[in-house]
């Protein structure tokens, strides 16, 4: 049995021009100790497939359709309150911007206290035992002083390491880290990703990361989702994704990192030209067609299937074309 | 914690000294003092004289140097009305009026926090609808026309309550206080009503506003995935930090809720400090204006110096005590 599992995940956003299709048959799943990546563009709906899990959306946005199965169990139809002794407890989130998260008038003790107090019977004082634990867990130093200190005095490292700290407060069996490190600088982020696998190999915790950043992907996954307005099109295992990308719009995110394989500097940055469509204009057939540079007549009027790649248990392109492999392209 | 106390004593001197400069000025330009205390028959030799005497032919500045030496030494000059130093005069009513003003902000306090919270969490409720609606009105409706119709309704019609004047009241320790009769406590119901009429409305819809904001940001969605039950989140994460700019706020209303009690007391006839003031205007007492000017300065100086404390020990950023 998967850890996590999602069945055909539906989300839509009620607006006044009528329901927005945020996520449209989204599946997949999440293994015990397994580090999957989420990755795609802004807007692509990464984020709330991360927060569709714990069943967190913003209003005026739910879950209109599929399954959401957390060991074995339905998580979509539970009521607010059994959700909430999932929430935080069994599965953790990590958000963004460390400098938002954090409540700035509550001392970073009571925040890590309220979290194990909402989800066990614990005193005050066990409570703050396990805080000081955890907090040197996350490499913080002289953890039992920082307890009565506030967010506002920490850096922002400190801060995304607080906030890792209080996610594995109860020993939770999934992570989720919507864009970790994407709101620090390079250093910190390559030392929060550290921590992060290290702590998944050793806690025994599967890590779902919400990223638009395949080079952290590459890195510290196992096994990657490509999202793509609002849908998977294309997943496998890590490195058969990195070395040998099918969906050209996978090969696109590729071809726009800096120095991939060689160092050359001389030569510009492939992009991937036009943006990706508001969710209200998506165009008909393949999502990606009007930016697709192999582009033929069937991708504007069928929409592919996300279909498996003959071969290759774990590989699965939403591409008329995926099996021809655009080596040069 | 030290330093905060010596800055706010050296500000709160500043800001004493120009509302003194402003009183005396005031109180230097309107009328002569020597007309009015000499009859027709005294001659201009002898005015002149008295003149001297009062140190009234000294400059501007003389002057005005000597009534702040006098106000530092509690001397705020004397009423000819009522024939007793202006500071006392102002001494006897300031009760009644800081007890209305109290019980006021009680009101305030107590009403406009938890529906200003349940229309924020609630926008789409009835009663927040029904809050909101009424609270448009209430902001519009002046002090006194609120006044007036409280009276003809409650006292007037269905003579439940007293109209006027403040009922029985208990001396302790020299202040009459209105807080432990039953009688006092009947008579403060719709003066305090009446002056919380527009401050009320204002902090439940400034205390929404802010709620609603609070609400919506990350470190509220990252407590909800925390797993913190909704009493946590609301009272504990969200409202104290609406609480922040609700205090700032707060402190000035509270100065301005003063100024209101000018209205309410006349209305009222409420023997507080405002009623007097309306009073002295009438009959020129221009030592009781300035020295109510004064007061009322210090009052103001006093409350917003208490608020920033208060503030300092809601929001960790701003230190006033240095930990």
């Amino acid at each position: 049995m998967q850890l996590l599992e999602v069945k055909n995940l539906e989300v839509s956003f009620a607006l006044r021009q009528g329901d927005l299709v945020a996520l449209n048959d989204i599946s997949f799943s999440l293994g015990k100790k397994e580090r999957l990546g989420v990755v795609g563009e802004s807007g692509a709906g990464k984020s709330v497939t991360g927060f569709a899990v714990i069943n967190l959306i913003s209003k005026p946005g739910k879950i209109t359709n599929g399954e959401i199965l957390f060991e074995g169990k339905r998580l979509d139809t539970l009521s607010e309150k059994e959700m909430r002794t999932i929430r935080g407890n069994r599965i953790s989130m990590i958000f963004q911007d460390p400098m938002m998260t954090l409540n700035p008038v509550l001392t970073i003790g009571t925040q890590m206290v309220e979290t194990l107090q909402a989800h066990r019977k614990i005193s005050q004082k066990e409570a703050e035992a396990v805080a000081v634990k955890k907090l040197e867990r996350v490499h913080i130093p002289s953890p039992a002083r920082r307890l009565s200190q506030y967010p506002h005095e920490f850096s922002g490292g400190m801060r995304q390491r607080i906030i890792i700290a209080i996610a594995l407060l109860t020993d939770p069996s999934i992570i989720i880290a919507d864009e970790p490190t994407t709101a620090l600088d390079v250093t910190i982020q390559a030392e929060i990703m550290d921590l992060l696998q290290e702590l998944c190999n050793s806690e025994d915790m599967g890590l779902m990361l919400i990223t638009h950043d395949l080079g952290v992907v590459a890195e510290v996954t196992e096994r990657v989702l490509v999202m793509y307005a609002g849908k998977i099109i294309e997943t496998a295992k890590t490195s058969d994704l990195v070395s040998n990308p099918l969906h050209p719009y996978t090969r696109g995110l590729m071809n726009a990192l800096p120095g991939h394989g060689t160092c050359d500097t001389a030569n510009r940055l492939q992009q991937i030209p036009g943006t990706m469509p508001n969710l209200t204009e998506i165009a008909p057939g393949c999502s990606f067609h009007p930016r697709c540079e192999h582009c033929q007549d069937i991708c504007s009027s069928e929409v592919p299937q996300l279909r498996k790649i003959s071969g290759n248990d774990s590989r699965f392109v939403s591409c008329h074309f995926a099996e021809e492999g655009w080596q040069n392209g | 914690m030290f330093a905060f106390i010596v800055r706010r004593i050296i500000q709160a001197t500043v800001v004493m000294l120009v509302i003194g400069f402003i009183g005396f000025s005031v109180k230097h330009q309107l009328g002569d003092p020597v007309r009015d205390l000499v009859g027709i028959s005294v001659s201009v030799e002898e005015r002149e004289a008295l003149r001297e005497q009062l140190g009234l032919n000294d400059s501007f500045f003389e002057q005005y140097g000597r009534f702040v030496s006098n106000a530092v030494r509690g001397d705020l000059g004397y009423s000819y009305f009522f024939k007793k130093p202006a500071l006392d005069v102002i001494l006897s009513k300031a009760p009644a009026t800081i007890e209305l003003v109290f019980v006021s902000s009680m009101l305030i306090l107590l009403l406009s926090v938890p529906m200003g919270l349940y229309s924020a969490i609630y926008p789409k409720r009835f009663f927040s609808r029904l809050a909101m609606g009424v609270s448009i009105v209430g902001v519009s409706i002046p002090v006194f026309l609120t006044a007036i119709v409280l009276i003809y309704v409650f006292a007037v019609q269905l003579h439940w309550l007293p109209s006027y004047g403040r009922g029985d009241t208990v001396n302790i320790l020299g202040w009459e206080s209105g807080l432990f009769t039953i009688d006092g406590l009947r008579h403060l119901v719709l003066p305090s009503i009446a002056l919380s009429s527009i401050m009320l409305p204002l902090f439940i819809r400034l205390i929404r506003a802010e709620m609603m904001e609070v609400l919506e940001t990350e470190y509220i969605k990252y407590a909800w995935a925390k797993g913190l039950t909704r009493k946590r989140v609301w009272l504990v994460h969200a409202f104290k930090n609406t609480l922040l700019p609700v205090i700032t706020v707060g402190g000035v209303q509270l100065g301005i809720l003063i100024a209101f009690t000018i209205l309410t007391e006349t209305v009222f006839q409420w023997q507080g400090m405002g009623f007097m003031f309306l009073e002295a205007v009438e009959r020129s007492d221009t030592a009781l204006l300035v020295a109510y000017l004064v007061v009322v300065g210090a009052l103001f100086v006093v409350v917003n110096t208490v608020v920033d404390i208060v503030y300092g020990l809601v929001n960790p950023t701003v230190t006033i005590a240095s930990r």
